[in-house]
């Protein structure tokens, strides 16, 4: 079981095995339900990539998808599961919003994004930081502890937009609208090469996830608190050994992975609906978790596996729209088999290929 | 703020709805408490009460019977209560991991599978009378309605019930006997804690923990045909409503106990019932918003795992997989 394997078996093909399965099973549900899987891979590639405000919306939830896909590696690599991505960025969109609210009035866009973006990860750090100290000061897991605070955020943010954000004698539960000086540009540079991309939510967000992979790149295997990190998430009692002091690991750990689950709100916020609103992060943090998987917790492999997503978010709308047979939830669904296949059953193959490269091997040899 | 003496109707409302919310707590809780006793974390409650309340819905459309309905929402959980074992049991998985699958799989699922079926945008028609479980008149009805008004509220408290909920508090003190008192109970106390000295016993722990998990996929199926059969007549999108993740709060709140998860699940149940009459109620000059009651089952169990109310301690071989020595 545990025979050594090239490299390439265990980080390209048994992930493409695990990913393949995924798809040709919700191939299968797509024919259960008499619709034909590859004309369905048409609607999607179409409505994803097909024209310019497809493609601003498929690189708009990519967006959300990298941040939130970067916090739950971020934690990985200090063997702590954050499930609370949800809550993070809905809390990192408060943070966002509050500070377009609070400056709208006096500085332009570029003036705000940097409080923005410092209260965006504060608040998402701050939710995170919690469940990290409770684990290393009390032994809680942090999977439970970030489950419960995904429910405390929801009924939070619904208190603080309903009393403190709505706008008096406005029935919708949402604030203000931020003035038009702080919204986030929209990708108007790209409108030469893809007409239409500004029609789209998609912002400059995009550009400052992709930063964001670099940060977590070089903090993770560049710096010494990264190291420290790895050895922790690796072997907890050997970084204990070794004088890694746990509690400033895994609290820090959690909170760089809130902060960046919390930039999410960036995206919606400033970038789309300029205002704060109920459900900011629509599930994206759960989302980041299949992304995280996917990506192996490395950001490059993140950046491709939120495009993946973001594809079947915007492709998934199309399809619903050419196939009314097939609805929208069947983006969950293959997001749960790719949770499944890529990630619960990651070892599945793994004794087969195992077995087929020691044939080989007899057989050289 | 009304005075502090409720009266009667309020108490059997609060009581009815105590008693009525509690049950697919309860039914999810004790799943989950036979699954993690065993050493097999199990978030993925949610997933099976949500594909069960589905699979009881849209069969007991179809078929109009009630029995057969039971057994279709029974089947679809422990179904995915076997994908979970397989994951994590046979194939060694992360067991946090596949439960956060599951529940995609079956929010998906049942959304698809309705929308195709029923093209009524992933909600079911109304259940027919025959296949819905939602109590009714007993033989004590008439002898208890001639006793006056106290005899209509032990009715409708005690025996207007749906048969459900008889099943979840009758399952309470049989969880605590076959727990405490049967050698499968001990045994699967045994795997949760040190499996390899179960192994060494000459018992497979693989057996046991399938066995385990699957005991939670009933009871998840039941808690899910409550919702959709007796609560509720049809399935609506995610109607299961994070009561799933209740359960689980209140399995730790609990401390993995049956008795204990019991009182827990009645608690939330209770703090769920009331919220419509706490809102506007002033504690101190300060008035208690709607949100604080819904968040407060997450609340308490955070206090709890911090330390501040006793410890909560997991079974010790929990989230691990076994494997077995060579």
């Amino acid at each position: 079981m545990n025979k050594d394997l090239p490299g390439w078996v265990d980080f390209g093909l048994l992930p493409l095995l695990n990913l393949l399965t995924a798809f040709v099973v919700a191939g299968l549900v797509v024919l259960a339900i008499g619709e034909d899987p590859i004309e369905a891979v048409g609607h999607i590639i179409y409505g994803a990539f097909g024209y310019g405000n497809g493609v601003g919306y498929t690189l708009f939830y990519t967006t959300n998808f990298i941040f939130t896909g970067l916090a739950v590696a971020v934690a990985f690599h200090a063997s702590q599961f954050n499930i609370g991505g949800e809550g993070q960025a809905y809390l990192g969109g408060l943070g966002v919003g509050v500070a377009c609210l609070m400056l709208d009035q006096y500085l332009p866009w570029w003036g705000i994004l940097p409080v923005a973006i410092l209260l965006g990860a504060s608040f998402g750090a701050i939710w995170a930081a919690i469940p990290g100290i409770l684990y290393a000061k009390r032994g809680a897991h942090v999977v439970i502890t970030t489950i419960m605070f995904n429910f405390i955020s929801f009924s939070l943010m619904n208190y603080l937009i309903n009393e403190y954000l709505k706008v008096p004698g406005n029935a919708s539960v949402q604030s203000r609208t931020f003035e038009q000086t702080a919204w986030m540009p929209k990708l108007t540079w790209f409108e030469g090469v893809m007409p239409g991309i500004s029609t789209s939510p998609a912002n400059l967000s995009f550009i400052i996830a992709l930063i964001a992979c670099v940060f977590v790149y070089i903090l993770i295997w560049r710096t010494k608190f990264g190291y420290e990190v790895r050895v922790y998430g690796a072997n907890p009692s050997a970084a204990r050994y070794a004088g890694i002091s746990t509690t400033r690991v895994v609290v820090l750990t959690m909170a760089i992975s809130g902060a960046l689950a919390g930039l999410m709100g960036l995206n919606p916020v400033m970038g789309d609906q300029t205002r704060i609103f109920l459900d900011i992060p629509q599930q994206a943090g759960f989302v980041g978790i299949a992304v995280a998987l996917m990506g192996r917790s490395h950001p490059l492999w993140i950046v491709f596996a939120a495009l993946l997503f973001g594809t079947l978010y915007q492709g998934g709308a199309e399809l619903a729209f050419e196939m009314p047979a097939i609805t929208r939830d069947m983006i969950v669904v293959i997001q749960g088999l790719v949770i499944l296949f890529a990630g619960a059953m990651e070892f599945m193959f793994r004794p087969w290929v195992a077995r087929a490269f020691s044939m080989r091997e007899t057989a050289n040899g | 703020m009304g005075d502090f003496i409720p009266d009667l109707s309020t108490v059997v409302a609060l009581t009815d709805g105590t008693l009525r919310g509690a049950t697919p707590l309860l039914l999810a809780c004790l799943a989950g408490l036979y699954s993690e006793r065993s050493g097999v974390f199990d978030i993925g409650l949610e997933g099976k009460i949500l594909i069960a309340a589905f699979a009881g819905a849209a069969v007991g459309i179809t078929t109009g019977s009630a029995v057969v309905a039971v057994a279709a929402a029974i089947g679809a959980s422990t179904l995915f209560a076997l994908i979970h074992g397989l994951a994590c049991i046979t194939f060694r998985g992360n067991q946090i991991v596949s439960g956060v699958a599951i529940n995609f799989l079956a929010l998906g699922l049942a959304a698809v599978a309705g929308n195709a079926i029923f093209h009524m945008g992933g909600r079911t028609p109304q259940l027919p009378a025959s296949a819905r479980l939602n109590g009714g008149d007993s033989w004590f009805t008439p002898m208890l309605e001639g006793m006056g008004r106290y005899g209509e509220a032990v009715n409708e408290i005690a025996f207007d019930q749906s048969v459900f909920v008889y099943i979840a508090f009758a399952a309470v003190p049989f969880t605590w006997w076959v727990l405490y008192r049967t050698r499968f109970g001990m045994r699967l106390r045994a795997v949760g804690e040190n499996p390899a000295a179960v192994d060494t016993a000459g018992i497979s722990v693989t057996a046991l923990r399938f066995k385990a998990v699957m005991c939670a996929g009933v009871l998840c199926g039941l808690s899910g045909a409550t919702l959709s059969m007796a609560l509720n007549s049809g399935y609506i999108n995610n109607m299961s409503a994070g009561r799933g993740f209740i359960a689980l709060a209140a399995l730790i709140f609990a401390k993995w106990r049956p008795v204990q998860a019991m009182f827990a699940c009645l608690l939330f149940a209770f703090l769920s019932a009331s919220e419509s009459r706490l809102q506007g109620t002033e504690v101190l000059g300060f008035e208690i918003p709607v949100q604080l009651v819904q968040a407060m089952p997450y609340l308490l169990v955070v206090i709890l795992l911090a330390g501040f109310i006793g410890q909560a301690r997991a079974p010790k071989a929990g989230g691990v997989p076994y494997v077995k020595e060579r």
